[in-house]
């Protein structure tokens, strides 16, 4: 099977900071990949050059086969690729209803929006709300409010709610539910596996072990800027992977 | 299993209303505050309701006149629109200096390319809008592209154009007559206009419909939300899928065009063409206090263009008041300090999102 997302050779240096080393990249179709490994080991330097908010000095990245070179997170996601970053990306003085269309506002019909360019408000408020519904996030009082006024999970909430309503082709999560409290991680684990039974791979980077090992289909350890190797979650315990992705245990097959 | 380490699967009978809760007396005061912060153009205008009343009480009943209170709107005229284009750098977290040296510049142009070039009035208009159009374009490109921070990119520009604008007008003013006799389009935007007994001109009209239209723009369009997406925090912007570059590209051109409207507004105000007027060196200052008045945060992302508005306004009330008032020009100056002061006092209080 041809990976739907595939990287070959990719380098990204910052001075003589070396933040992705010729590491390999696979996404297959359908399926939840989890990137895991050790603080500065690259995880989000190698899924920023994925979604075009980083451009690799070399190497290349095909999406369904065909090659693409993203200048900007803007051509990724016009590609059908929708990423939740780490600092979540949203602007604190702005409503949530605008942040979640930031960039693809919906316009009223008619002559009002085709000329006038007016912004369909009251639909882009009730989409919004469907959104955090779905994902059990309830304790948001008004779509209207300002994202600062929110608590960290609930505008991590946001992002994730964000992404999964638009991403056509591939989800990236960076640490979606690091500030998340129970019932909203839970739900940010059942909405990656709603979008998988919808068809879309999910690219997945966590620190959270049993997360990891309950939804990942595959495995791909990231370390000193390099892939690893992959492993199957069923076959290896969260001992070995943090023993492979802390170095202290070089997995079968892979030269030390 | 064990109950203990399948706690995650109590949600799924978690409640599934929208959280709500019962709305607690805030008394006079908490409303108020949930108010401004609803509207934070509400402080100036408040500010400039009760400058007038107090100024009526003050002055007497000349200052409640409809010829007074017209007048501070012709006063405000240049001041208003240059707020205005202020009022959209600022909201990008930006600054401009130049605003009041292209005004003068673009003025100088208009009456040149009549008088020298025999260019018509209107075509002459036309390539003084065009040209403002640039000159905010070359500092858009400067600080989008080259990324230099938009305090030095306007200080050097505001020096070359007020330079150029010397430079091209050999310091040569046009007379007021010659325009009334040979270009009388470039006083268009002077022609004043009776309304209940008041005299209004079309650059107090101008100035109007360009604040009504921005507001607009700024609520109500994709566009006016990537302003404030920009101003709050560019990074964020540009992840969520803002062009950034554009945006603020297009917000400085925009301002030169503005300022450069400025330019044909000051023709109709003044009579004359004089690259000498004070708008090149006081109309910068004059902007930004409008906009600090009117609440607008310098670090960008937040205010509304109304409050820029009702700032400028209150800037003429003052001036006008003062002077019918018989009191000395510094006291404007003094009083003016001590309100912007007290503008971002009152700004930094309705943040509290505690309220």
């Amino acid at each position: 099977m041809e990976p739907i997302l595939k990287a070959r050779g990719l380098v990204k240096r910052y001075g003589k900071v070396t933040a992705i080393n010729h590491s390999d990249f696979d996404l297959m179709p359908g399926e939840i990949l989890a990137v895991i490994g050790d603080n500065g080991a690259g995880k989000s330097s190698i899924v920023k050059a994925l979604c075009g908010a980083v451009i690799p000095d070399e190497g290349e990245v095909w999406l369904e086969g065909k090659k693409v070179n993203f200048s900007s997170p803007i051509d990724a996601r016009d590609a059908g690729i929708e990423t939740v970053y780490q600092t979540l990306a949203m602007s604190p003085a702005l409503s949530i209803a605008d942040n979640m269309f930031m960039g693809r506002e919906l316009r009223k019909p008619g002559f009002m929006g085709k000329w006038l360019h007016q912004l369909d408000r009251p639909a882009m408020e009730k989409f919004a709300r469907e959104k955090l519904s779905e994902l059990g996030l309830m304790t948001i009082q008004n779509i209207n409010q300002a994202v600062e006024s929110l608590s960290g999970g609930q505008r991590q909430g946001v992002a994730v709610a964000r992404a999964a309503a638009f991403g056509s082709k591939v989800i990236i999560l960076d640490e979606p539910t690091a500030a998340l409290g129970v019932k909203e991680s839970r739900k940010v684990l059942e909405l990656i596996q709603d979008v998988r039974s919808r068809g879309i791979p999910i690219i997945l980077i966590s620190h959270n072990m049993p997360h990891v090992f309950e939804v990942a289909d595959r495995i791909h350890i990231h370390r000193l800027g390099r892939r690893l190797a992959i492993i199957d979650p069923k076959q290896h315990s969260m001992s070995d992977a943090v023993a492979y992705m802390t170095g202290a245990q070089v997995p079968d097959g892979v030269a030390a | 299993m064990s109950d203990n380490e399948n706690y995650e699967a109590a949600v799924q009978s978690a409640s599934t209303e929208v959280a709500s809760f019962e709305e607690q007396g805030k008394g006079l005061l908490g409303h108020f505050h949930h108010a401004l912060h609803a509207t934070p153009s509400l402080v100036p205008l408040i500010v400039l309701l009760s400058s007038i009343v107090i100024f009526g009480i003050v002055v007497g009943s000349n200052f409640f006149s409809a010829y007074a209170l017209t007048l501070i709107l012709q006063q405000v005229q240049i001041v208003g629109v240059l707020a205005a284009a202020q009022t959209l750098v600022i909201l990008t977290a930006g600054i401009d200096l130049s605003v009041g040296a292209i005004a003068v510049f673009i003025s100088v142009i208009m009456g040149q390319f009549t008088f020298r070039y025999g260019i018509p009035a209107p075509a002459a208009v036309i390539c003084g809008l065009a040209i403002g159009t640039g000159i905010g374009a070359i500092s858009g490109w400067l600080v989008s592209r080259v990324k230099l921070p938009p305090f030095i990119v306007t200080l050097g520009m505001w020096q070359i154009v007020l330079a150029a604008n010397y430079l091209y007008s050999a310091n040569e003013t046009i007379r007021s007559q010659d325009i009334a006799t040979d270009a009388p389009f470039l006083h268009f935007l002077g022609r004043t206009f009776e309304l209940g007994g008041a005299k209004l001109n079309l650059g107090v009209v101008l100035m109007v419909i360009l604040v009504a239209v921005l507001a607009y723009c700024l609520r109500s369009t994709a566009w006016g939300r990537h302003v404030y997406a920009v101003g709050d925090d560019p990074e964020a912007a540009k992840l969520a899928g803002v062009n950034v570059n554009q945006t603020l590209m297009s917000v400085y051109m925009l301002v030169g065009f503005i300022c450069a409207l400025a330019g044909w507004v000051m023709i109709g105000r003044f009579g004359s063409v004089s690259p000498s007027a004070t708008t090149g060196t006081f109309g910068n200052i004059q902007s930004i206090t409008a906009v600090v008045i009117g609440g607008i945060s310098l670090f960008g992302g937040r205010g509304s263009i109304l409050g820029a508005f009702f700032g400028a306004l209150i800037v003429g009330v003052f001036e006008l008041g003062l002077r019918m008032a018989g009191a000395d020009a510094q006291w404007t100056y003094l009083l003016i300090g001590a309100l912007i002061i007290g503008a971002v006092t009152v700004d930094q209080w309705i943040r509290k999102v505690s309220a």
